[in-house]
């Protein structure tokens, strides 16, 4: 170091807020990115895929096995044949709406009664059709016969008919748009783009929650807060943690890009959804992506820094374990605000979602998917980089007030009566 | 002394009251410019005062202890002087700043309750700390070498602090506080959880600073590191300063006490002895009288009292917090001294 170097740094009194928080950043994000909760983050994004796979598929399976749309025929050979027949015919065009019917083999029995069998709880039929084509009788559930009417009717009608329905073929001309479909396919794409932001951001505040606490643990906080303000630390630790949140994010960006590349075809045949197709949010891809990012850091920011000031309130990790649970129902509670209010731009909620700066974030990317103007992002942003600093600040001066209490780590100090007066010397003020 | 006397006596145009007080010594200020300055300092927490109206002054170049029990408020007093918590009235001035925090880069402070991160390496970690000084990280590392190769910790400056032995991580700690060369430097309980051969060296580098002109406060509850080191101490009792001032002048308000051995255990002579005589086994104990001990001693022979022994000694540093602080304070520090040792 040169003479001049060193005489720069003497003569520097002190690091500036931004320096002072650049000190902390550094030494956090290398920290976090060559330990093991850095690989815990990187697979963090598997684990909701995994169980929500796992959970899809074996709900799936369980509701397949437990609720059925067979509708039982316990109608003459005859008319039973011409029903399954016909139902056989609908079934194309109306898809959905009509029911798989089965031949009820009890039906043959002598004496057989439709509402004592299904009464009895025999079978698994959804409802059970009796009677003639003329006159067809539903036996069901009230929810059921319900919603089976309309179709049994409907074929019972058509079996009736000579020969087989005919049906004009209609022509077809599509259009790549209506104002319909962009709308859908709007909110399609801002309910992605909250939950994946959602997401990200629910990886990070396990984190940021348990940092002070970890930091107070290693009893290192007292020198942080005695060489530079509270709110740099506060800063340099929240940029720290959305440096490595953005690492994650590249690093997971590049794997899927990658992946991709490598195999497109056959992800679109296994998903069977072509990605080059998704819907464009109203503001364009490249803006909603820069858009998202920036609204990203700023959830992030935000939470974080509430996080930050409520972990650093905690003595211990098991005191931070104890506040997880309230901090994520809050975190699900801001995510539902903005979700809840995507179909309803302009309401009241929606304005308060976009206006209370948690949930600020949330509403404007939505915004972004469905409406084209950009000076409200501008203002959005503004808005919510007073609430980080409010927020910073408002932290570091809970924790000074709060947290620094005394060597003790903030022990309760109980009145003393060492001050009374010596009894051999009377005090002399000090010097 | 305000400034109007001062420069009349500096001019030699002697008052007419000086005649009548001729022989009082008058104390010539300190020359050196005040590197702590505090005046009045209150802090509470949840409705308890913790510090309850301290004041202090501490010159540049100066080793100055703060003495008293655990919850005295000492700690509480170190961390308003550094800016780390805000006082609630009062005044902290630290080279003439109000905001301890503008002037970071010349504080160096070691707290109480000692912590480094475990998993980085002891040169990192005091390159880190001098970091948060404003010194450039390669700068801080040099240092850091430097000073390990100094304390003779070379080898360990590739460790990680979990991997060094608790007086190493102290030392190591220590170190970091003092890597950007700071100009004051403040140490709380330095001295704890340090082994003997630790201590010295500790006392050694308090030295070393204070030669090369940093001031050093450091609070502490063992006395004799005070009594050694210390040309100033503010005893604080209860969130009080019951006295602030140099160690000599603590000691020199608690009389010498004298110590004396007589063959005889009874006559006359008793009576020559002052009022305030307690006796302990074989030896009388009192205060030295003003008038000093020739008329005593002239008076114990004239009895024949048979004079064993008789000593003189001046009172200690411990002997004047007793006094300063109360029984009860110094109960507790005695308490305190012994759970620190076991």
């Amino acid at each position: 170091m040169s003479a001049h170097d060193q005489a720069a740094i003497d003569a520097k009194p002190r690091l500036s807020r931004l320096e002072a928080a650049w000190v902390i950043a550094r030494r956090d994000f290398i920290a976090v990115l060559f330990s093991r909760a850095f690989l815990f983050f990187l697979i963090g994004p598997l684990f909701p895929v995994l169980v929500g796979g796992l959970a899809g598929s074996i709900g799936g399976q369980v509701s397949r096995q437990a609720v059925t749309t067979e509708v039982g025929i316990a109608m003459s050979a005859a008319d039973t044949a011409a029903m399954i027949e016909t139902a056989g015919q609908l079934s194309p065009q109306l898809r959905g709406a009509i029911p798989a019917l089965r031949e009820v083999p009890e039906a043959a029995e002598p004496g057989f009664d439709a509402q004592e069998f299904m009464e009895a709880r025999r079978g698994n039929y959804a409802a059970i059709v009796t009677g003639t084509l003329a006159a067809p009788e539903l036996v069901g559930t009230e929810r059921q016969v319900s919603r089976w009417q309309g179709p049994i009717e409907l074929i019972a009608g058509t079996a009736m008919q000579d020969g087989p329905a005919k049906f004009p073929d209609a022509s077809s001309q599509t259009v790549t748009a209506s104002a319909a479909s962009e709308r859908s396919n709007r909110i399609r794409t801002a309910q992605a783009a909250q939950m994946v932001m959602f997401l990200l951001t629910m990886l990070l505040a396990g984190m940021v929650l348990s940092n002070l606490a970890e930091e107070k643990g290693n009893k290192i906080i007292e020198i942080l807060a005695a060489a530079i303000p509270m709110d740099a630390v506060f800063m340099g630790k929240l940029f720290a943690m959305l440096g490595v949140s953005f690492v994650g994010i590249a690093v997971w960006g590049a794997l899927g890009w990658g992946f991709w590349a490598i195999a497109e075809d056959a992800i679109v045949t296994v998903t069977q959804t072509n990605y080059r197709d998704l819907p464009g949010p109203a503001v364009g891809w490249p803006m909603f992506l820069t858009l998202a990012i920036i609204y990203f850091s700023m959830a992030y920011l935000l939470l974080g820094a509430l996080f930050l000031t409520i972990g650093a309130m905690a003595n211990s990790v098991r005191e931070v374990q104890t506040m997880s649970m309230p901090v994520t129902m809050m975190q699900l509670m801001v995510f539902f605000l903005a979700a809840y209010t995507i179909t309803q731009p302009g309401s009241a909620l929606e304005t308060f979602a976009v206006v209370f700066p948690l949930s600020s974030p949330f509403a404007m990317l939505a915004r972004a998917a469905m409406e084209e103007t950009l000076w409200i992002h501008a203002l959005a942003l503004a808005w919510q980089a007073v609430a980080v600093v409010v927020l910073v600040k408002g932290g570091s001066m809970l924790f000074r007030k709060r947290v620094m209490k005394s060597g003790g780590a903030g022990r309760e100090k109980k009145p003393r009566r060492w001050g009374r007066a010596p009894q051999t010397l009377s005090p002399e003020p000090a010097e | 002394m305000d400034m109007a006397v001062e420069t009349q006596i500096d001019a030699g145009n002697r008052p007419a009251w000086e005649a009548e007080f001729e022989d009082i010594v008058i104390a010539q200020p300190d020359p050196r410019p005040l590197a702590i300055e505090a005046t009045g300092l209150v802090k509470s927490f949840d409705g308890t005062r913790a510090v309850d109206g301290v004041d202090l002054s501490v010159h540049e170049g100066a080793i100055y202890g703060v003495l008293g029990p655990n919850g005295a408020g000492k700690t509480t007093t170190l961390r308003m002087l550094l800016g780390i918590i805000d006082p609630d009235e009062g005044v902290r001035r630290v080279f003439g700043h109000d905001r301890p925090h503008d002037i970071g880069r010349l504080i160096g402070y070691l707290p109480e309750e000692r912590g480094l991160y475990p998993a980085m390496k002891a040169i990192e970690a005091i390159a880190f700390m001098g970091a948060l000084r404003g010194l450039p990280l390669e700068e801080g590392r040099k240092r850091g070498r430097e000073l390990m190769e100094r304390h003779d910790l070379g080898h360990a400056a590739e460790r990680t602090i979990r991997q060094l032995s608790k007086g190493m991580a102290q030392t190591v700690q220590l170190l970091g506080t003092l890597v950007h060369r700071p100009r004051l430097v403040v140490l709380d309980e330095p001295f704890s959880g340090l082994d003997a051969i630790n201590q010295g060296k500790l006392e050694r580098m308090i030295r070393a600073l204070a030669e090369e002109g940093v001031t050093v406060i450091f609070s502490t509850h063992v006395i004799h590191h005070a009594e050694r080191l210390c040309e100033g101490v503010a005893i604080i009792a209860g969130g009080r300063v019951p006295y602030a001032g140099s160690v000599e002048a603590a000691r020199d308000r608690i009389p010498a006490q004298v110590r004396l051995e007589t063959r005889a255990r009874e006559g006359g002579w008793t009576a020559a002895l002052p009022e305030d005589t307690r006796r302990e086994g074989d030896f009388f104990y009192f205060a030295l009288p003003e008038t000093g001990v020739e008329p005593l001693l002239r008076r114990l022979i004239e009895g024949e009292a048979g004079i064993l022994s008789l000593s003189i000694e001046r009172a200690g540093l411990h002997d004047a917090f007793v006094a300063i602080a109360g029984e009860a304070a110094a109960r507790q520090l005695e308490a305190d001294m012994q759970g620190a040792a076991k």
